[in-house]
């Protein structure tokens, strides 16, 4: 909850990562040209990506800070057990960079002229996609600690491991958009993120503690 | 003879998929050859060059 | 394989190594010679793909290699992070580069195997994308451990990575049961699942030659890739320094 307060005072993180959303997804139609049926087509993939991407901006951030001022060595030797403080951050996460950008999508929908149902399936796979991401982000994240690649070599390693939830949230707006059911990759997505919930935190905590002894 | 390496058409993509296949494998077999041999002369020389500065 | 506990020390595996790595290469070397020939000359022409099959007996053991060496990499680098062991995780970091190849070769000759028999180079379906996926855990393995300098730290963090990924391997291997996906052949039906059974057996040999051939290959190159970072680490002791004076290798 600490991290909230402190995400409260970088108001601007918040800004920077909607906006990022904002232009990655405004770029796509002036590089791709206005045709109103390929834009359509497009949406769900670009909005997706660009979730990802805006998402991943904030990410080494996560622990960099505590680990920075030393809080973070502290944590470690708290009686909670660390996987719980690493939900909590993880949580922390979302709500600065996950949220804005499901809230965001629906407007962004609309500009590539998806329709109504599409626009709230789309925020349901955001919704649930979203936390996935911030939560094996944090997996990254903690296993970068410190190290000179940062970002990039963050991405490299949480990317392969999100690549299934792109593909089952992307689907599912497209398969719904085609009037085929997106049951079975709304169901999947639950299943990562339940599996997630579980076992993330975990493995954050053991590559924080990997990282910081 | 001919005929054979064409493989009814798909020559191309049978061959190619076998070069390259066993270009990388030879390629990584000199890679982690050579690599073992330098190592073992440089090291020998970095002794040497200790044991000159020690006793000489 | 070996009794681990006795040759856990550096000193006495490089060695053991060495003659190990030379067996499995003679034994590589003569098995794909045996396979190569048969996979040209002794395999049948199929009656539904022609000559463009054979392929497949470069194809599929790159993809088992690809998800076994991953299996055994992840257990040495449990088996280091456990018992704290250097030797385990050096054995992990010396089987990723193999591993990753193998990925690569699958992708290649799968995309070379695809186009000519259904028409496409790639597609999105869920075996191919999760091998493309175990590329990229590969490559993320080799990047995060030489990211880190610390040693111990390095070996620790790229084996909890190699963990994590872990769960993508039976992912690979069953998608083709879960999912309806290409690979198994929609248009064109070669059921891959039932490759075992519905190959004639002369297939299914020159198959199996070609694997183990792969497999003593890879064993080959990750002890002599092994024996390199056991130089490297343990340069500074004394049997390092009497190796590699005495000019022996």
């Amino acid at each position: 909850m600490r991290d909230l307060t402190l995400a409260m005072r970088h108001r601007s993180d918040v800004l920077t990562t909607v906006f990022f959303f904002i232009i990655v997804v405004s770029l796509f139609p002036l590089g791709v040209g206005p045709e109103a049926a390929l834009l359509r087509e497009m949406a769900a993939g670009v909005v997706w990506v660009a979730a990802l991407l805006a998402s991943m901006l904030s990410l080494t951030r996560l622990f960099a800070d505590d680990y920075n001022d030393g809080t973070l060595e502290q944590l470690l030797m708290v009686p909670q057990p660390l996987p719980l403080i690493v939900l909590g951050k993880v949580l922390a996460h979302w709500i600065i960079s996950g949220l804005p950008l499901v809230l965001m999508s629906p407007l962004l929908g609309l500009q590539f002229g998806l329709e109504g149902d599409e626009l709230i399936m789309l925020m349901v796979t955001l919704l649930i996609g979203t936390p996935v991401l911030s939560l094996l982000g944090a997996i990254g994240a903690a296993l970068t600690l410190g190290l000179r690649g940062g970002g990039v070599l963050v991405s490299l390693l949480v990317l392969p491991l999100y690549i299934p939830v792109l593909i089952f949230g992307a689907g599912a707006v497209t398969a719904s958009a085609a009037g085929m059911g997106a049951d079975g990759h709304l169901s999947l997505m639950g299943a990562i993120l339940l599996l997630a919930l579980v076992l993330a935190p975990w493995a954050s905590a053991a590559a924080l503690r990997i990282s910081v002894e | 003879m001919s005929e054979w390496f064409a493989m009814g058409g798909h020559g191309f993509y049978i061959w190619g998929s076998y070069i390259v296949s066993a270009l990388f494998m030879i390629v990584e077999v000199i890679l982690v050859v050579r690599r073992r041999r330098s190592l073992v002369q440089r090291l020998g020389r970095m002794i040497r060059m200790k044991d000159s500065e020690v006793s000489g | 394989m070996f009794n681990l506990f006795k040759y856990s020390s550096p000193a006495s595996f490089y060695p053991l190594a060495g003659r190990l790595a030379v067996g499995f290469g003679i034994a590589s070397a003569i098995l794909l010679v045996i396979g190569l020939y048969m996979s040209f000359f002794v395999a049948p022409t199929d009656y539904k793909q022609g000559e463009g099959y054979r392929i497949m007996f470069i194809h599929v053991p790159a993809a088992w290699m690809s998800m076994w060496i991953y299996v055994v990499m992840a257990c040495f680098a449990a088996a280091g992070m456990i018992w704290n062991t250097r030797l385990s995780s050096m054995m992990a970091s010396s089987l990723a580069p193999t591993g990753a190849m193998f990925t690569f070769l699958a992708l290649w000759t799968g995309a070379l195997w695809g186009k000519p028999m259904w028409g496409a180079w790639w597609v999105w379906d869920a075996r191919l994308t999760s091998e493309l996926i175990l590329l990229f855990l590969y490559v993320g393995f080799m990047a995060l451990e030489s990211a880190i300098d610390d040693p111990r730290r390095a070996a620790r963090a790229s084996g909890l990575l190699a963990l994590v990924g872990v769960v993508n391997v039976p992912i690979i291997y069953y998608s083709v049961e879960w999912w309806n996906t290409l690979h198994q052949g929609s248009s064109i039906k070669v059921v891959k699942g039932g490759v075992e059974t519905s190959m004639s057996e002369i297939m299914v040999w020159t198959l199996l030659v070609m694997t183990f051939a792969c497999w003593f290959y890879a064993i080959a190159v990750s002890l002599t890739r092994v024996r390199c970072t056991i130089l490297e680490r343990e340069s500074g002791t004394s049997w390092v320094k009497e190796l590699v004076q005495g000019g022996k290798s």
